[in-house]
């Protein structure tokens, strides 16, 4: 009604201002949906998978979420590979098991903020270690992560008292007030704490991309050169990322502490840092969302596949190298370059595609487990005999019949997958091509 | 003096068999902007083929044909998969090798088993070469050190005296130019990382024997020779080496020592007692402080001299 009333000329300024000062931002519904989904999952995740197993993994899935994401925010949004992110996670666990039995002592600190003791914890120790570390970027700054992930490994076999030696450290989290009757004993208790902290984890690591230090990381990333010409100091923008990412990571680790109720060494090996590299790459890097995905894969590698076989790091060594090779996107690029031809209506078509190639890869990987199967047989049970059973078939790992069966089943596995691949790839690369057209068209309209 | 002659002789050798590691990985690193970091995986591989070749035809043999072994398998992987993801920039090419490196691990833990190996020594190396002030200094030692001086040598003459050292160094800062001229510059690349992997399953066949071959030992050097590399100065052949040797003597010579800081303020007449603050720290002894020696030697280079020792970029 104003708007009838007034000039042209005036509501253009008006707009011109609007646009400078007061943007408009409408609700973005999208965002809003994924979000609340993404609570409701947390929330609902424990009702549906009760037992014991389920809920000691979702908490540790919610643990190892966190600790991916903040890992994300140097590799992903940094580009700085890090081969020391145990260390802070790990310092974090350490500092949290300590204060939680000062609690015990008798301090009056609710064991629901111990996480946010050890992410302090671990600011500070980024605060230290990290301004050493991010002196330089990309493969100098892989190598002095590594190696002060070393230092401070070999240091906490050093200091007995501090990291409890070969025993670890032990706590007791059922201790302090018991706020509305909750003691953390139960383990559904404890995985509600650390839904809510993944929850407001993950959100204010969303928030911190959209920064201008998050941005300026971005820019850091592809261009250290330009930003320094625009008068930014890289340095400083790693050192502040890096502090932010070791300060999650600390959250984590505490959470870690409270779940396990004991912290060993183990926490801050070279081993946990490398597989927060491989999970948060495997998971997806170049995406938001891609770490949590990879969250997810860790847990369900280290307690499921390690449980299934014991040549689990093999396959997993393999998988990444493919991963590597062929989408270097990880598992949340492949969804996405899914949604986008699904998006445009060409899903249906490739359909038949993924089925050849999922049954063809099946058939190789068949094979080729049989074989890995029965060498790792004949190397860790020799003294049980050369029988062994594997997904229900008998097979003897000395005879010449599983042998040929395996390796003809993964030869015309590895055969047929090739063509279908090809054929796949043609179909591809037709829909992409129709794709950036149509995106074209709608362009020009 | 006893002490001192017999550390020095030590960290040398220890310092020449880091420098034969590390070589391969500057070479590798200034030559394709490859860190590898499955580098350590091929010294153990070496070992390991070391091992086997040794017992089917004997030492001498093995030290042939062991890093060529070790040599044809970085290579093929140069070939396989790295040249694959060399496009999409250098992160990508550190992971694949860093997945190279799980890969390598287990497979030899499945071909070799879970525990130590009995690679010795040969017997015509077995034995002191002399004795210096009542302490003996073993053959092999001395072998160790004489097979690391010949490959440096090698190296240095590949590079500056012959062709294909040429077309390297071309291939290396004009690569555009070098494919221009002719030359086959993946080739190169294929070349130069087998070599540099081959030097690597060298130094593994020596130290194999000298040291334990366990599923372990790529792990315990692995961190040591990013350190050499890094103070040494990104890239730069002379600088590992002065880096290697440093590092080689400051271990041999700290693991020997059995002092600490509590000692020492005792010959001075402070005593300290279990109740004064940072107890732990003052009763270390040098000796427990022996493997963070490097890791420490890092962070203060990094300090003080970003470049490393011999370097010329910073970055």
């Amino acid at each position: 009604m104003q708007g009838e009333v007034r000039s042209e000329g005036q509501s253009k300024v008006q707009s011109k201002v609007r646009g400078d000062v007061y943007e408009f931002k409408p609700l973005n519904v999208g965002r809003a949906i994924v979000w609340t989904l993404f609570a409701v999952i947390l929330l609902v995740a424990p009702l549906i998978f009760t037992s014991s197993l389920s809920q000691t993994m979702l908490s540790q899935m919610g643990i190892a979420i966190i600790v991916c994401l903040s890992y994300n925010i140097l590799l992903g949004q940094g580009g700085m590979l890090s081969f020391g992110h145990a260390v802070y996670s790990g310092m974090g666990s350490f500092l949290a098991i300590h204060t939680l039995n000062q609690v015990s002592g008798g301090w009056p600190l609710p064991v629901s903020l111990i996480p946010i003791v050890g992410g302090v914890a671990s600011m500070l120790v980024a605060i230290l270690l990290g301004w050493v570390t991010t002196k330089k970027a990309a493969t100098p700054f892989a190598m002095i992560t590594l190696g002060i992930g070393e230092l401070v490994w070999a240091m906490s076999l050093m200091f007995p008292e501090f990291f409890g030696g070969e025993g670890g450290v032990s706590g007791n989290r059922v201790v302090g007030a018991k706020t509305l009757g909750i003691t953390y004993g139960p383990q559904i208790q404890l995985y509600y704490l650390i839904a809510v902290y993944t929850f407001i984890s993950t959100a204010l690591m969303f928030a911190f991309t959209r920064t201008p230090l998050g941005r300026m990381l971005n820019a850091v990333r592809d261009n250290p050169e330009r930003v320094e010409f625009v008068g930014y100091d890289t340095q400083k923008v790693r050192y502040l990322s890096f502090i932010v990412a070791a300060f999650f990571a600390g959250i984590s680790g505490g959470l870690a502490a409270l779940n396990f109720e004991i912290v060993t060494s183990e926490v801050v090996s070279g081993n946990r840092s490398g597989a927060y590299l491989l999970f948060t790459f495997l998971g997806g890097a170049t995406f938001f969302f891609g770490p949590i995905l990879g969250g997810i894969l860790m847990v369900l590698a280290f307690v499921l596949l390690s449980e299934f076989t014991k040549a689990w790091l093999l396959y997993l060594g393999f998988i990444f190298l493919f991963m590597v090779m062929y989408a270097p996107g990880g598992v949340a690029s492949l969804i996405m370059m899914n949604l986008r031809v699904a998006l445009f209506g060409h899903l249906r078509k490739l359909w038949v595609g993924y089925l050849a190639l999922g049954v063809t890869a099946l058939m190789v990987l068949l094979g080729a487990a049989t074989m890995i199967e029965m060498l790792y047989h004949l190397q860790l049970n020799a003294a049980l005999g050369s029988e062994l059973t594997f997904l229900g078939a008998k097979l003897d790992s000395k005879g010449f019949n599983s042998w040929f069966g395996s390796v003809f089943v993964m030869l015309t596995g590895l055969g047929l997958f090739e063509v279908c691949r090809r054929q796949f790839l043609k179909e591809w690369s037709l829909i992409q091509e129709s794709i950036e057209k149509e995106i074209k068209r709608r362009e020009s309209l | 003096m006893e002490f001192y002659a017999i550390s020095l002789l030590n960290g040398i050798s220890y310092g020449l068999l880091l420098f034969m590691l590390s070589s391969g990985l500057t070479l590798i690193f200034s030559m394709m902007g490859v860190l590898n970091f499955a580098h350590a995986s091929f010294y153990m591989l070496g070992a390991y083929f070391a091992y086997t070749t040794t017992s089917l035809v004997g030492f001498w043999p093995a030290l042939v044909v062991a890093p060529l072994l070790v040599g044809l398998t970085g290579a093929l992987f140069e070939k396989y998969c790295l040249r694959h993801v060399h496009k999409f920039g250098h992160v990508p090419e550190l992971l694949i090798t860093f997945g190279l490196s799980y890969i390598i691990l287990e497979l030899v833990q499945l071909v070799w088993g879970r525990s130590s190996v009995d690679y010795r020594v040969p017997v015509a190396l077995d034995g002191p070469l002399f004795t210096l002030f009542g302490t003996q200094f073993p053959i092999y030692r001395a072998f160790m050190m004489l097979v690391a001086l010949l490959m440096l040598l090698a190296i240095w003459l590949l590079l500056t005296r012959t062709r294909i050292g040429l077309v390297i160094q071309a291939a290396l800062t004009h690569p555009e130019t070098a494919e221009a001229l002719g030359h086959n510059v993946p080739r190169v690349f294929m070349l130069v990382f087998g070599g540099g992997c081959a030097l690597a399953g060298l130094a593994g066949v020596i130290g194999g024997n000298a040291y334990v071959t366990e599923p372990s030992m790529a792990f315990s050097v692995g961190g040591v020779i990013f350190v050499v590399v890094v103070v040494g100065g990104m890239g730069s052949l002379a600088g590992a080496f002065l880096a290697s040797l440093l590092i080689g003597i400051l271990q041999t010579f700290a693991v020997a020592i059995d002092t600490s800081l509590l000692s020492l303020l005792q010959s001075v007449g402070v005593t300290l007692t279990p109740s004064t603050f940072g107890y732990s720290l003052w009763q270390l002894k040098v000796s427990q402080v022996a493997p963070i020696l490097p890791y420490v030697l890092l962070v203060l280079i990094l300090i003080f001299r970003p470049k490393g020792l011999l370097g010329t970029r910073e970055g």
